[in-house]
């Protein structure tokens, strides 16, 4: 078959997953925080809710779609489609299985798959610092400018938590990197990497209580102030659809990808990875009904003076015990 | 070639934006499609880390300071539109340096350019781009990078220092260098009561 | 600066707020599921106004107009008219030929009900009034007056068992407020305490 059209018909079947993906990872969110508040969730719409997201999405649609007067149109609409853009093209290289011979198990196995990766999850910001400025208001402006200072300051720590991940793995493939474990996980050599890629991913992504770029309660909605309709919903999709990314991004560096825990390898893989990625899903959840926003001083000077130096000193720790055991 | 010509159509169009755009972050967007469509053209080339690591660098990271100090300081100003155009009279120098840079660099790509073109290595999505020992991979390009090119790298590397000591110097609080934590909390004690004197005296 | 580095690196706090939401998450929900099932109000609930009867079907609104001039919220309009001697409408003189409450100015505090001479107007349980049009909450007598097949309306201090015996006791104790001293949170501890106490024995 034309390589071309399986890499087509794989990307529209990926595109499928991950749309559905973040309709229920949406769905889960609010039915968990409901759980942890006392509150059964969203339970109307179908059984247990469960066509809520379909009904959501149409009201998103149906909605009328403004673009304010002071607003610099190109850009303004330009900006959701960077987000989303950004954010699908990630699965590009994620791997969600065993490589198979006939079947890779993901539309392409690039060799820097995790520099591709972080490549970009960083142009994500554009859609973000974008669209608050060009909305042309107060505080779409006050939420962008917010996003550009928090998501340099976070990737940057970020990166450098991956760096200690790739120096034990000795390759930048994400397959390469999940077959590296095949013994251990990297989450217990690299601990220390995991807590600070766990913390950046929630920076990263500006979900609670790291969510100052929206900040409801002193910004409005933050950079998405202005947006309605279709649009708002496309930043929407782009922010589950990120937080789906990281999560995937933990599972392959840290928890080992799709093998299966305690030998249990009659389960396939695939079942392994997203099992796994649901749980991450439920840690940004569980964090999100338990803290409260940080303050934004707090913020950057907990990325510049306490996790930037964690995750260097990281580095160099692993980077030493690699030299010498080899 | 067709994608060559394509990024070349994108590339010099998107730079030419970024010359002409009024709004400051018209340019910034140009030079943002520019640093992408310039990152396929360096995977075309199966240059994959170079690639990614323009996107990383430039648009990642120095492009969003860019954007960030634009948003934050001229929403919406265009700087020349505020006075009379003051480019006419640099027009012409310009255009003349501009001559001959390209034809420097016609001159130099005409007889630099091998007798038989590298292959576009672009149409191979699917299976590994630049396997270890390809050319362009990340091992190769770290290999190079830290044993043959190692003094460059670090002559770089000191002079990046220097521009960031630079900067601190001239941007940082013209704090008085003191040692000790102690000495620092009685010099901000003595400036504090200082600052109380002068309140007085008014 | 000492105190608050050592907070930022309290993670045992982080790990006990979760620990609390965790736990929460398996709690019983005390969430109504309302258009469904639907609260079971207090007897004396403030809702929907109603005007009642007398068992031989006449109304006992006299059309004296003392709710309306009671009325906190100027929501209440009563036109009073002469009771014709062919056609009784209520059992005194007069009778309200035209009696109208708008329920969006209501505040349902209930003085119409304890202004009333004859028990006519009271408040009922009744809360689902959402209308998409303005006019549909001016409630004429059509809709409050009780329908004769239905009987008499509700009386006004139905609830299980009347009145408790000590609410004039706990009423004597009425203001948290020393006008000498100011608000004491003390004083209202205080009072609430007797007022538990009261309402047991």
């Amino acid at each position: 078959m034309n390589p071309w059209l399986i890499v087509l018909i794989k990307s529209a079947v990926l595109l499928l997953v991950v749309i559905t993906s973040f309709a229920y990872a949406m769905l889960a969110e609010r039915k968990v925080m409901g759980w942890m508040q006392m509150r059964p969730g969203p339970n109307r719409v179908g059984p247990w809710g469960l066509l809520q997201p379909a009904v959501d999405a149409v009201k998103l649609i149906m909605k009328e779609d403004l673009t304010p007067n002071t607003a610099d149109p190109l850009i303004y609409r330009l900006a959701p489609f960077i987000s989303l853009v950004t954010a699908f093209s990630v699965y590009a290289v994620i791997p969600f299985s065993e490589p198979a011979p006939g079947n890779l198990w993901a539309i392409g196995n690039v060799n820097a798959g995790i520099l591709f990766v972080l490549a970009l999850t960083s142009i994500g910001v554009y859609g973000i610092s974008l669209g608050g400025w060009a909305s042309g208001s107060k505080y779409p402006l006050l939420g962008s400018v917010r996003a550009t200072a928090q998501m340099i300051s976070y990737e940057l720590s970020m990166s450098m938590s991956l760096i200690g991940v790739l120096i034990l793995a000795g390759t930048t493939s994400l397959a390469g990197i999940v077959d590296a474990q095949h013994r251990l996980w990297f989450v217990i050599p690299q601990f220390v990497g995991f807590a600070v890629y766990l913390i950046t991913a929630v920076a990263e992504t500006n979900r609670a209580p790291f969510d100052l770029v929206e900040a409801d309660a002193e910004l409005v909605g933050g950079f998405n102030t202005e947006y309605s309709g279709l649009r708002f919903g496309l930043f929407f999709i782009a922010e589950y659809i990120n937080m789906l990314t990281v999560s995937c991004i933990a599972t392959l560096l840290f928890l080992g990808g799709w093998s299966p825990v305690a030998g249990l390898s009659i389960i396939p893989g695939v079942a392994w990875f997203v099992a796994k990625v649901a749980l991450f899903m439920f840690v940004y959840v569980w964090l999100r009904s338990t803290f409260p926003r940080i303050r934004y001083d707090r913020l950057m000077a907990f990325g510049w003076k306490v996790l930037l130096p964690i995750a260097m000193l990281n580095l160099v720790v692993t980077a030493i015990v690699v030299a010498f055991t080899g | 070639m067709i994608l060559f010509w394509g990024l070349a159509i994108v590339l010099i169009g998107s730079a030419v934006w970024v010359v002409a755009a009024k709004k400051p972050v018209h340019s910034v967007v140009g030079l943002l499609l520019h640093f992408a469509a310039l990152a396929i053209l360096y995977l075309s080339l199966s240059a994959e880390f170079l690639a990614v690591v323009q996107i990383i660098v430039y648009s990642g990271a120095i492009l969003v300071l860019f954007l960030f100090v634009i948003a934050l300081l001229s929403s919406g100003v265009a700087p020349f539109s505020m006075g009379p155009n003051r480019m006419p009279k640099a027009a012409v120098p310009a255009a003349i340096l501009a001559l001959i840079a390209l034809g420097l660099l016609v001159y130099g790509v005409s007889r630099g350019v091998p007798a038989h073109p590298v292959p576009i290595a672009a149409a191979a999505p699917a299976g590994p781009v630049g396997a270890p020992g390809v050319f362009g991979s990340v091992a190769d390009f770290g290999r190079a990078l830290f044993t043959t090119n190692l003094l460059p790298f670090e002559i770089t590397a000191f002079i990046l220092m220097v521009a960031v000591v630079g900067v601190v110097l001239l941007a940082g609080e013209a704090v008085p260098y003191v040692p000790s934590r102690k000495r620092a909390r009685r010099a901000e004690r003595e400036m504090r009561e200082a600052a109380l004197r002068g309140g007085e005296r008014q | 600066m000492a105190p608050s580095r050592k907070r930022l690196f309290n993670v045992i706090a982080l790990a006990k707020g979760l620990a609390v939401t965790f736990s929460f998450m398996f709690r019983k929900k005390p969430t109504i599921q309302y258009p469904s099932v639907k609260k079971q109000h207090a007897p004396r609930f403030h809702g929907l106004h109603e005007l009642r009867r007398y068992g031989d079907g006449k109304e006992r609104c006299i059309g004296c107009e003392l709710c309306s001039s009671a009325c906190p919220a100027n929501a209440i309009t009563v036109v009073g008219a002469e009771n014709a001697p062919a056609d009784r409408r209520s059992p005194g003189e007069r009778y309200a030929a035209r009696y109208e409450i708008d329920e969006l100015r209501c505040i349902f505090c209930g003085m119409c009900e304890e202004a009333c001479p004859t028990d006519a107007i009271v408040l009922t349980p009744r809360f689902e009034m959402a209308d998409y049009r303005r006019g549909a909450f001016i409630y004429a007598k059509d809709r409050l007056l009780v329908p004769p097949e239905a009987g008499l309306g509700r009386p006004p201090d139905e609830r299980p068992g009347g009145i408790p015996e000590d609410l004039g006791r706990v009423a004597d104790i009425k203001s948290t407020m020393d006008i000498a001293t100011g608000y004491s949170a003390t004083k209202r501890g205080e009072i609430l305490k007797t007022q538990r106490k009261g309402l047991a024995g």
